[in-house]
């Protein structure tokens, strides 16, 4: 155990933790972030839909509806500082009734009293000149230029990156057990047997904030996990639009959206099904139809496909819906960050903001460090820039001329960026570089990478995982292995009919 | 950046390129061959199994065996040059084409030509194609990666195993994974008939006593981080038995559920593909939508055999030849797919030639008949001992067997089987 006694430790390396941390590696206070993944950004913020909200969707009297427009605004100099792909598409919200126009005029209210810039109603020539997808049915909608797309784990990764360089410590694998009031901190065990011990405690701790809080004899609380399930189309999808597009909401639900990616491909979801059990991410075929049935109606075009992959995520919802961030009524240097859903990756950045006055109100003493560096460095992609771009850029470093993944355009350089960035998981290198997402799925690369990882790591072929814990892709070497003789040919089946 | 001027690039130095490169250069023309591995040959370097090249060697040669016939070929011309560890990124298309290669030994080279061949082959279908519902564990793999992590880098992926689709190389592995001592339960296929070849049914899973289960599915996929086992389920009239499902306990799936031509480059620079193959439309001379850009082998459709890869990138290479002299005429009259007939490669023919045709059945039948009309005249009839999908059907048409056509009439080419 290091004796020394931070001043902060967040548990949990999803949006909301590491927006935190990075807020407060601009003071001066030594922080800690506790991830039990392999990786951060490996739990609910992994499935993210990754959009922007626009800031209409809540009134200022939920403390998400306040968070959400305060955060959205600012992630154009996150991006000039981080270089996360994110793009302000716009968002459209589109309506197929008179009735349903009624709907839209009170979320334009709402947006306006957000104080939300650039809302417009929009009647049926505008909505179809502002995206000509569009079902030719839709009467009219709300237009909000305020909307945007986002790759959530690339910002978490950011996120970490830039409050690790301002000298916020990472511990991985940190699966808090027990945590013990010693008066003056917390002392914190995690499942291996590591400790350590922090002043205050910030519980990030997505679906398990619940259990955390426990843990801490602070509020009983109960976190209900919500599925959400999503489908990712191919970048030739013929049904792509250029903004993020919403069916007027339900009373509990925003309805299954068409989202575009900054990346150029599109999903299609997300699902809103509760479930008790907070490990289960099994995707189904349930409602498969009714699904593209709904995003059909919004852009007809959408088709099953168009399919590279489907994923499911879990949303941390709490009981009422809106955020829990208050200092602890039981714990006084515990502050809780329970309940982030939707639009919880929107209002992160004001989030980390409204900790960290949280945290100077419960007595922690902040004083912003004058050698702050805001700035990470950005990684050249090669499927960003020309080729003669890329060709002084290979002068330096000729990893750029090694394409590793064909579908995606990657090279060997990025990979090694993110390994050295201790993205040593085959899902870590997918979610920072790319390799792995497009539509071979890995088919290809894969093996390039598990080598560039053992080389740079020194990690044996067995010890690489997929996303840690048991996920190992290899089990043995060619050699290994007792053959077996072959068991007696029985007719099994159809086997007989086959041989013709 | 280095600059190469050159008459004709071949991307992909497989079996499809090396072909036709060879054939190119054989008649004094200069080619410039991009292979992104550290070697050529491209898959048929990972199928270390016999059974190649029966029709066109009449020998049974394994996969790096048939290649290396290609490579002694190409490596014997001076006019051939194949740029290894070299990856085509970027085509500017025009008169003469930009052809920009990425390489960590040479930096960025662009290559001028008249011609390109596009030869990259195909890649295979996977989990996501297919949406198997379930978990996403570790433990998924298709079965030419497995076959390359097992055969190249001497990596076995698991232990028990099911395969998933009864394609050829889900068979081959069948085989192969039993040989290093993994497990295999079982081979599943949606289909009420396999979609691999006969012999190979015969010689990796009967000789082995692995079960083919026809007209069953993976429903779902079980285990958080490694594969833990999937759920079975037979398919009754085309629906799902789901009550008649049952588990197999295993740590590795493999999926052999088809193959796709891998044309992400080409489209990225104009070139019309068609659904039906995902491959180029092409005409009569395998040219593309693209003036100047050919393709051949299983970019332009999966072929059964490598064989017929050869055959058709040698063909390829003979139209390449008319273009760079000048000699290239317009095929411009139209080919399309009849009853139970999923596609009909060229998409066009011209008259006053050779045409040969590949095409697929949707249907399986024993005696059946291939018919070809023009503009619904019949004009060629020719008896099938045995129609499948996974069977590729040829047949040429003669100049002879074509009437002239005068130059703005269309006579439209029919292929249908029944």
């Amino acid at each position: 155990m290091k004796n020394d006694i931070y001043d902060v430790a967040i548990v949990g390396a999803g949006v909301v933790g590491a927006s935190i941390a990075r807020k407060l590696s601009s003071y001066d206070c030594t922080t800690v972030v506790l991830e039990k993944e392999w990786d951060v950004s490996f739990g609910v913020s992994k499935t993210n839909s990754g959009i922007v909200h626009g800031g209409f969707h809540y009134p200022t009297s939920l403390l998400k509806g306040r968070l959400e427009a305060a955060g959205t605004i600012m992630f154009e100099k996150l991006q000039q500082e981080l270089h996360f792909p994110f793009q302000r598409c716009g968002i459209l919200v589109v309506a197929f009734t008179v009735e349903e126009m009624k709907t839209i005029e009170r979320l334009y209210m709402q947006g306006v009293e957000n104080r939300v810039i650039g809302l417009e109603l929009c009647n049926r020539d505008r909505i179809h000149a502002l995206e000509s997808k569009l079902n030719a049915d839709v009467v009219g909608g709300l237009h909000a230029p305020s909307g945007g797309v986002i790759e959530p784990y690339r910002f978490v990764f950011s996120l970490i990156e830039s409050a690790r360089k301002n000298g916020v410590e990472l511990q991985t694998r940190f699966k808090v057990v027990k945590t013990e009031n010693e008066g003056e901190h917390f002392l914190l065990h995690a499942e291996d047997g590591r400790r350590l011990q922090a002043r205050y405690l910030v519980n990030a701790a997505g679906l398990y904030a619940d259990e955390l809080s426990a843990a801490c004899g602070a509020e009983a609380f109960r976190i209900i996990p919500r599925k959400g399930q999503e489908f990712l189309l191919d970048r030739n999808a013929a049904g792509l639009p250029g903004k993020v597009i919403f069916p007027v909401p339900a009373p509990n639900s925003k309805g299954i959206l068409v989202i575009p990616t900054p990346e150029g491909t599109c999903m299609v979801g997300p699902t809103a099904v509760e479930q008790e059990d907070k490990e289960d991410l099994s995707t189904t075929r349930d409602n498969f139809e009714a699904i593209f049935h709904s995003a059909r109606r919004l852009i007809p075009k959408i088709s099953e496909r168009d399919i590279i992959t489907a994923f499911a995520g879990l949303r941390p919802a709490l009981k009422g819906g809106d955020f829990y961030i208050a200092v602890s009524e039981k714990q006084p240097r515990l502050i809780q960050v329970a309940g982030i859903q939707s639009p919880g990756l929107t209002a992160a950045p004001a989030i980390g903001e409204y900790v960290k006055d949280l945290l100077k109100s419960a007595g922690l003493v902040l004083t912003e460090r004058a050698d702050y560096d805001p700035l990470i460095l950005e990684v050249p992609r090669i499927r960003k820039i020309s080729p003669y771009e890329a060709d002084t850029l290979l002068e330096n470093d000729p990893a750029y001329g090694e394409i590793v993944c064909r579908c995606e355009s990657v090279s060997e350089a990025e990979i090694v960026a993110a390994i050295r960035r201790g993205h040593t998981t085959m899902d870590s290198i997918k979610f920072y570089t790319r390799a792995q997402m497009g539509r071979c799925q890995g088919g290809f690369c894969s093996y390039k990478i598990m080598k560039i990882l053992m080389r740079e790591t020194g990690m044996s072929i067995e010890e690489i995982t997929k996303r840690g814990g048991e996920s190992r892709l290899i089990t043995d070497r060619v050699g290994a292995l007792t053959v077996h003789p072959p068991t007696t040919p029985g007719k099994k089946q159809s086997a007989g009919e086959a041989e013709q | 950046m280095r600059e190469k001027h050159t008459d004709a690039v071949v991307i992909g130095g497989g079996s499809a390129g090396l072909a036709a490169a060879s054939r190119i250069a054989a008649e004094g023309f200069s080619v410039t061959v991009l292979e992104r591995e550290s070697q050529p040959g491209g898959i048929l370097n990972q199928c270390i199994h016999n059974g190649f090249g029966l029709q066109r060697f009449k020998e049974d040669l394994s996969g790096p065996e048939y290649a290396e016939r290609f490579i002694d070929l190409v490596e014997k011309q001076d006019n051939v040059e194949v740029l290894l560890e070299t990856t085509a990124l970027e085509v500017s298309p025009g008169p003469v084409h930009a052809v920009y290669g990425y390489s960590r030994h040479t930096g960025v080279t662009r290559i001028d030509a008249r011609a390109i061949v596009l030869a990259m082959g195909c890649r295979e279908r996977n989990r996501g194609n297919i949406g198997i519902p379930g978990t996403r564990p570790s433990g998924v793999f298709t079965a030419g990666l497995a076959q390359r992590l097992i055969n190249i880098d001497g990596f076995i992926p698991g232990r028990r195993a099911v395969i998933l689709g009864s394609g050829d190389i889900g068979l081959i592995m069948a085989r192969r994974c039993t040989w290093v001592g993994m497990e295999v339960l079982a081979v599943i296929e949606i289909q009420s008939y396999p979609s691999g070849l006969t012999r190979n049914i015969v010689q990796c899973l009967n000789d082995f006593g692995i079960p083919l289960y026809l007209s069953h599915t993976v429903s779902a996929i079980h285990g958080r981080d490694r594969v833990s086992g999937v759920t079975v389920t037979p398919m009754e009239e085309g629906k799902s038995a789901a009550a008649k499902s049952f588990d197999l306990e295993c740590d590795t799936i493999l999926l052999s559920v088809g193959l796709i031509p891998d044309n992400e480059l080409s489209r990225k620079f104009g070139v019309h593909l068609n659904p039906e193959t995902g491959g180029a439309f092409v005409d009569a001379g395998l040219m593309s939508s693209v003036p100047g850009v050919f393709a051949c082998g299983n970019v332009l459709h999966v072929h059964d055999l490598v064989d017929y890869v050869s055959e058709e990138s040698e063909r390829c290479a003979s139209y390449v030849i008319e273009y760079l002299r000048g000699e290239y005429p317009a095929r411009h009259q139209p080919v399309s797919a009849g009853a139970n007939v999923k596609y009909v490669i060229p998409n066009r023919y011209l008259p006053e030639m050779t045409n040969r045709f590949y095409l697929r059945s949707l249907i399986v039948k024993n005696k059946a008949e291939l018919i070809v009309t023009l503009d619904g005249e019949p004009l060629k009839r020719k008896k099938l001992a045995h129609v499948q999908p996974s069977e590729m059907v040829s047949f040429s048409l003669d100049a002879a067997d074509l009437p002239r056509i005068s130059e703005p009439e269309e006579k439209r080419l029919e292929v249908s089987i029944v």
